[in-house]
């Protein structure tokens, strides 16, 4: 290493620190560290919303988000997975699909307020038909022939119920 | 108010949104005048972390100017322009007095593992984020940093977030004066990473990533040997070949659940949601590193449902090296560092789109379209 010349690389080894072990950044040992959750807490934000609390915390926390409360469908499934640790299968997989629900309720919501959702505008298609065309149109072919494939075997399956 | 709306996978929009309230006496509101959005927005915007509700907004690395201010909040004024970090930390719990203002105690009731983030789902706290004209910011005093004066906001934006988990991503490394380092992903925090490996005493810094204006910009920026790894049998074999067979020191994945590279990770980890995303690039890091090195992971992964929580992993900073930067912890030498030429944040800022083409603005990140490096959202106001 010692022939090596690192003058072309501004602030070699400018941050070498000899105590960068593993544990940094090193924890502050007090006699409170050893009673747990011990620190003067910042005064609480009012709990006028509905908010979730992981189990496995032992209030809600001194501020939180509001962003958007759980409702509908959506919403109880949360609630679900709330009864369970986030060690669980039954947290986050309720979760995920509660996420896929909720975009089936945005639209719906959408629609009711008279919002017909522009989907090509919402997936940023403009931009990709500016920067990458062949890109755009191979999506569009692949969705269509799935569609159709799809709509194909449906419609023969029904075709063979009637037979 | 404008303000970006997720709508579900790959769906987003501009909308008018209320403007934000004082919630708690530490609060302020701020009106944003840069924010951007992230590689980590990306796991967002496809569906990959749970608990990202429709109606939210993003956007977790925004500077701007407080507009308002809560009771108790002493150390703003109305007029500062600040930069606000992504974590939000109360300052006082056990994790940040410890310097790790990620795992504020404080600031998250909906997860035990992460403290609170701006715009990063429920699972990080429920907080609308900076692509937005306004924004709530907790705990005022805390984190957020007048920026200092003569300082180009482009490189204050990028010291919410890129700039201090590409620093952290080499810090944790533990790297010393010599060693090989590998980063994994040239996307804005990897290519900040390799360019402060440098700073810890890197002896020789090697990325790989897939994407060719990405390979050209880091080799120019860092300045480190970059490689495309789709040209490669294999990433392990080349790191192990280029090593004299012993492996890297030090490996850092500076990519986390989007990875590409192998097939059956897209399926299990990104398409169907049955592992924390894409676990590519930490593969190969723990297979790269010699016996005995140091992986530091700063890629982000979703909790899981497989019950192996990366995501905790590297949320906790427990000890494989993994965590969220400490954004505070870092900022006074990190601003140092800016000011003295050190390093070039705002360099790696290729896009500049207006806020309302929010949507066009992530569909060019995500695709990797027009050379984008990172994209910086303008609101009307700051125009």
């Amino acid at each position: 290493m010692e022939n090596k010349d690192y003058s072309h690389i501004p602030g070699w080894g400018i941050d070498i620190d000899p105590k960068n072990n593993p544990t940094y950044p090193i924890k502050h040992r007090t006699d409170a560290e050893h009673k747990g959750y011990s620190w003067e807490r910042p005064p609480q934000q009012p709990v006028d919303i509905e908010v979730l609390r992981s189990i496995e915390r032992p209030n809600v926390s001194a501020v939180f988000g509001t962003s958007v409360p759980p409702s509908g469908l959506s919403g109880q499934i949360r609630r679900y997975a709330f009864r369970s640790s986030e060690s669980e299968y039954g947290h986050w997989l309720p979760l995920i699909l509660a996420d896929r629900i909720g975009a089936v309720e945005g639209v719906i919501d959408d629609l009711k307020k008279g919002h017909i959702p522009n989907i090509f505008a919402e997936r940023g298609w403009k931009a990709q038909w500016q920067h990458n065309r062949k890109g755009l149109v191979q999506k569009i072919l692949i969705g269509a022939v799935i569609t159709t494939a799809v709509v194909a075997l449906l419609s023969r399956k029904n075709d063979s119920q009637e037979d | 108010m404008l303000a970006m709306n997720y709508r579900g996978p790959q769906r987003v929009r501009i909308d008018q949104k209320p403007y934000p309230e004082i919630k708690h006496p530490q609060d302020a509101i701020v009106r944003v005048t840069r924010s951007c959005i992230c590689g980590s927005d990306l796991h967002l915007y496809n569906g990959n972390v749970p608990d990202t509700r429709v109606g939210m907004t993003f956007g977790h690395e925004f500077t701007g100017i407080v507009e308002e201010i809560g009771p108790e909040v002493q150390k703003l004024k109305v007029g500062d322009h600040v930069l606000v970090p992504f974590n939000i930390a109360c300052g006082k719990c056990a994790f940040c007095q410890q310097g790790l203002y990620g795992n504020c105690h404080e600031s998250n009731t909906q997860a035990s593992a992460v403290g609170g983030i701006f715009g990063y789902s429920h699972t990080a706290g429920g907080y609308d984020g900076g692509q937005a004209e306004y924004v709530r910011v907790p705990y005022a005093d805390v984190s957020p940093t007048v920026i200092p004066p003569g300082m180009d906001p482009d490189d204050a934006v990028m010291l919410t977030d890129v700039v201090p988990t590409g620093y952290q991503a080499a810090e944790m490394a533990g790297i010393q004066p010599g060693d090989t380092v590998v980063v994994f992903g040239a996307g804005p925090v990897g290519i900040m990473a390799a360019r402060c490996a440098w700073l810890f005493g890197a002896g020789r810094v090697i990325v790989l990533d897939h994407v060719e204006y990405r390979l050209e910009f880091v080799r120019d920026y860092a300045p480190c040997e970059a490689y495309n790894f789709k040209e490669m049998d294999d990433p392990v074999v080349f790191i192990k070949k280029t090593t004299d067979w012993m492996g890297a020191d030090v490996c850092i994945d500076a990519v986390g659940a989007e990875a590409a590279g192998s097939p059956l990770q897209t399926i299990t980890g990104r398409k169907l949601l049955i592992q924390a995303g894409s676990a590519t690039a930490l593969h190969w890091a723990i297979n790269s590193v010699k016996k005995g090195g140091i992986v530091s992971v700063v890629g982000v992964y979703g909790p899981t449902d497989n019950l192996v929580p990366i995501g905790n992993v590297v949320n906790k900073g427990i000890t494989i090296r993994a965590n969220q930067a400490s954004v505070k912890r870092l900022l006074p030498r990190l601003i140092e560092h800016v000011q003295n030429g050190v390093i070039n944040p705002k360099a790696l800022i290729t896009h500049r789109v207006p806020l309302e083409e929010v949507a066009d603005a992530y569909r060019i990140f995500s695709d990797k379209l027009d050379n984008c490096i990172k994209p910086v959202l303008i609101p009307p106001s700051a125009r």
